[in-house]
Formats: structure tokens, sequence, C-alpha cells
């Protein structure tokens, strides 16, 4: 029985008389233990999803339910209930400003009727476990970001719950602090148990601690499995345009004049031959790498490089024919100019060619 | 000026009082629910509810167009049922509360309107009642709002109490009203008016410091 499981899942909502459909007919399954990624563009409908999971939204249509209890069956107490059992943390933390941090750890607990010493203690145990021990009776205000993210966590691990929401938890954060973030959520998903279903929109964050992916796109499911295989071989536009299409376009990449662009992506075990080299001493043709990049995906290092092929259909094929041989995972990059292989791409639209930026909500 | 009009004096002051703090008590009781109502039934709401809605705007908003002085003379039956009689400080309560409580509700409801709806989320997402997020979340986090408006509502309320004076309503603006007005006493009309200046910029700025006090938004 998955800890999560979304049957059918359909949110229309009415904006002045038209109805727009915000998740269409979704279907996913979340283990226990799981660090299950959601990403999309913004208004791709994920944060729907995510607050459909606790019924913060009702669903239209389809079922939600939670260690295979239906949610729509709950009485409103009982759904309440089950919500205490589910944390949540939010972009903008969400902290109640005008009470101070242990009491902000307590309110969960002065919610759900404990003691006010036990749940002192409890909160305690938790402002150690982030980190945040010496401030106690600080108030919102005097934090960092990343320190009221951590009090956020902090409240949301008071009720002991079996499952973290973090929607778009990061996204207001910097780098380095979205990374101590990112490992300890990882911290708590490894010593406590716990299901965490992160929501976002930066690729990142998902190679990071995420075992599992769902790609979103303008309400629909179109891609979903272990993150590393996606990473790899991403088969659907929005996976590919998550993976790569910022980054390439920062880089002058697409205004080179390549005939067709190739991404290959590399693990440990492919480390060790100098497939590039080879190929390009093999095959006598230069190949032109136009970005190269390493990334952590799941804990593991993993090599991506965009390459430009040489001219001539044959070629390209033997090139690609060559890297494949080698175990890389090899797929087809946008290209501006018209390709002259006729198995060409996909044609460029506008709108996934163009300057679309992913923008933080 | 003499013993008597000292006495008299004081007595204003301590009815003045009487008057100010006793209808925004009583205003608060009646305005303070009314503007709960006004927030959770509105479009926004915790529990949205149109008809409730529509029904207590249109009350508070037909009570508050009407000017005060009118209302006093409008409300002296009702006055007399309640208290037995129409003159005096206790009678001039009962205007200033019904002035007071669609004014309060109004004050309260938008306080209550500038907290977070994303507090208010996180709130229901750990499972919280409409009634625990009202009472600990809403409350809580508009404090310093709520006090700024109880703090205002006093300011008008003393005004107002004042105002009353006209139809024999007691305290210190009955005492200008006929020493100053009707006898030509500028003097004491003028000591009656540097003391409500006083008593005013006394609550003004002491709600002013306490409303301070407790906001932790910035430190």
């Amino acid at each position: 029985m998955s800890t999560i499981e979304i049957k059918n899942l359909t949110k229309k909502f009415e904006v002045e008389g038209h109805v727009v459909t915000a998740l269409d007919h979704i279907n996913l399954s979340i283990e226990k233990g799981d660090v299950f990624g959601i990403i999309g563009m913004s208004g791709a409908g994920k944060s729907t999803l995510v607050r459909s999971i606790n019924f913060l939204e009702r669903p239209s249509e389809g079922d939600v339910l939670i260690d295979g209890v239906n949610l729509a069956d709950l009485t409103e107490k009982e759904l309440r209930k089950t919500r205490s059992g589910i944390g949540m943390i939010f972009q903008n933390f969400n902290l109640l400003e005008q009470k101070n941090v242990i009491d902000n750890v307590c309110f969960p607990l002065e919610i759900n009727g404990v003691k006010k010493k036990d749940a002192r203690k409890r909160a305690k145990e938790l402002l150690v476990l982030v980190g945040l021990q010496d401030k106690e009776k600080a108030y919102p205000s005097q934090l960092s970001g990343g320190q009221k993210q951590r009090v956020a966590i902090a409240r949301a691990l008071a009720t002991d719950p079996r499952i973290l929401l973090c929607d778009e938890a990061t996204s207001a954060l910097d780098p380095q602090t979205t990374s101590s973030i990112l490992a300890l959520i990882k911290q708590i998903n490894e010593e406590m148990g716990i299901t965490v279903v992160i929501i976002t929109h930066q690729m990142s964050v998902v190679t990071d601690i995420c075992q599992k992916v769902a790609i979103i796109d303008s309400g629909r499911l179109v891609e979903q499995g272990p993150v590393d295989k996606i990473f790899r071989n991403p088969e659907s536009d929005a996976a590919k345009e998550l993976i790569s299409g910022k980054e390439i376009r920062y880089t002058p990449v697409r205004d080179l004049q390549s005939v067709r662009k190739i991404r290959i992506v590399f693990q440990e075990n492919s480390a060790y031959e100098p497939v590039i080299a080879n190929t390009i001493l093999e095959l006598g043709t230069p190949v032109n790498i136009l970005k190269a990049d390493t990334r952590n995906v799941g804990g593991r290092a993993v090599g991506e490089m965009i390459l430009g092929l040489p001219e001539g259909e044959e070629i390209q094929e033997a090139v690609i024919g060559r890297l494949k041989a080698s175990g890389l995972a090899v797929t087809e990059e946008e290209t501006q100019s018209v390709s002259l292989s006729p198995d060409a791409r996909r044609p460029v639209s506008p709108a996934s060619a163009g300057t679309t930026e992913v923008e933080h909500e | 000026m003499n013993e008597q009009v000292i006495k008299m004096l004081l007595e204003g002051i301590v009815d003045t009082l009487y008057m100010t703090f006793g209808s925004v008590l009583i205003g608060y009781a009646v305005g303070g629910p009314l503007g709960i109502l006004l927030y959770v039934s509105g479009e926004k709401g915790l529990k949205p509810n149109k008809i409730l809605y529509r029904c207590l705007d249109f009350v508070c908003n037909i009570i508050r167009s009407i000017p005060f002085l009118i209302l006093l003379i409008l409300l002296i039956p009702f006055t007399r049922l309640i208290v037995g009689q129409s003159y005096g400080s206790t009678a001039t309560i009962v205007p200033l509360v019904i002035c007071a409580a669609p004014y309060i509700g109004r004050v309260v409801e938008s306080s209550l309107n500038e907290v977070d709806a994303g507090v208010i989320e996180a709130a229901k997402s750990m499972g919280a009642s409409n009634f625990q997020i009202i009472f600990k979340v809403l409350l809580v986090e508009a404090r310093t709002a709520l006090l700024t408006g109880f703090t205002i509502t006093t300011g008008l309320l003393l005004g107002y109490s004042a105002m009353s004076g006209t139809v024999g309503g007691g305290g210190l603006g009955d005492i200008a009203v006929r020493y100053g007005y009707y006898r030509w006493k500028t003097d004491i009309m003028i000591i009656t008016v540097i003391l409500l200046i006083v008593i005013f910029q006394i609550i003004q700025n002491v709600g002013t410091k306490v409303s301070a006090h407790f906001d932790h938004r910035k430190r």
C-alpha cells in the first residue's frame, strides 16, 4: 500500500466565468520513505497538486488516499486529524510573526491539545535537530530566511508526521542556504523515515535529493520515474526543458552554427574511458563541445555534455552510435538553424525555443 | 476660579472617561464578534456566506451613515427604555455603543483581513479548526492592528461623548455647552477643550506605545 495514492485527480477552478483546469487526471503513487519530487514550470499546477494531498484544495474529481484511507470519506474532524499527521512547509515560511521560535514550534501541538510542558520538551528537541537551540526566544523577524525555514521544518515535525510536504520550500533562499535546507530534509527522511514530497521548479533540487520525480506540465503529468533515469533520458518536452533548457539559454549555445546538437550524460563507469577523444580519433571527425557540466544526481556524480556534430547525416549517426556503444545516454538537443538531417527534431516552436524563463513564484 | 468650578470639572473628567471607556468596552463586546463574523463570512473568509455577510454589511452601513448627533436624538426612546432616562452619562453610553459597534466591527474586520493568508493556510495544514484559527492565529497575528484600532476608536468616542453634551449627556462636553455656549463663560469652555485635548493625547500616546510594545514583527 502506498503512503500517498492519487487517483484520477482533476481540479477545476472558475475564474471570471471561465473554467480553468489546473490538474487533469493525475495518477501518482508515492511509497513510504520516498523523497518524491514534483517539478514543473510556474502555473503548471504543482502547488494545487500538493494542496490536494492534504485536502487544503478539494479535488473536483478523483481521489486521494493516505495510507489507504480516502480523504473524501472523512468527516471534517477526521480530516483535521489526518492533516496533523502530514507536515507542510512553504516558500514564504508562514511562521506566526507575533510568536517567538519556541511558541511557533509548539503551535501545532497546542492545536492538538498536547500539554504545554510536553510540547515545550518536544519543541526543544526539534530545535536541536534543526540547529536552532540558541534561538528559542527570537522572533521570526530576527531570523534569516534559512533560519525561518528551519523553524518551519521543526514546526512541521512537531506532531510526528508520516509525510512532509514541501511547497517550493527553497525557492526564496540563496543556493548555499538551499543546499543546507535540502541536506536537513534528507537527514529527516533518512533518520525518521518520513515520506517527503517536494514541489519545485528547480531541477537542481530534484537531482540533489529526490529518488523519484514526476513532471507536471499544464496540469498534466507528462513523465515520472527514477530521477537518474529521467535525467539521463528525458522523454517529454517539459522534462528536457527543465533539465537543460534554462542553462542552455544562458550560454550562447543556441547561437552557435551547429547543424545538430546532442546531449550526452555519463556516469562513473563511463567516465573512465576518454569517450569523446576516442570517438574523434576513431572516426577522424571533430565534435564541438558546447557545454560540459557535472551534477549531483541522487548522491552520484553525473556528467553532462552538449556536443555540436559535424555536417553530414552519416557521420552524425556514426558519432552517436559510437557514443551509445560506450554506454552513454544520448538525446537530441534543440537546434535553432534548420537541420539538414531527415530525422530532424520536432520543429522548434517559438514558445519552447524562445526565452521562456523559469519564473520565481 | 472657585472650588465649585474645579469640583465640577473634575466630575466632568470622570464622567467623560466613564462614558468613553464604558462605551468602548461594551462597543467591543458587540462590535468585536460582529467584526469576526464579517471576516469569517466574507468572500475570502474561513466560511464564506454571502447572505450573512450582506445582511451584516447592510446594517453596519446604515448605522454608520447616520450622523451621531441625529442618532443620539433618534435613539432617545430606546435609551429611556433601557436606562430609564435619556440624559446623563449612563444614558449617553447607549447611543455611543450603537454608533461605535458597527465602526468597531469594520475596524476588526479590516485588521483580520491584514493577516497573511499563508499563515492561515499553515494553521489549516496542521489540522486547526476554524475556531482555533480565529482565536489562536487571527486575533494573535492581528494584535497590533487591533490595538491601533482600539486606540482610534477610543479617541473617536471621546469626541462623540463630548458631542452628547448638546442633549444633556454629561461630562466635559456638557460643561462646555452649558457654560461656554449658553452662559458665555469662555474661560470654562477653553479649560474643557484643553482637558479634552490632554485626555486625547494621553489615550493616543498610551495606545501607540502599547501596540508597538506588542508588535514583534520589526525590532
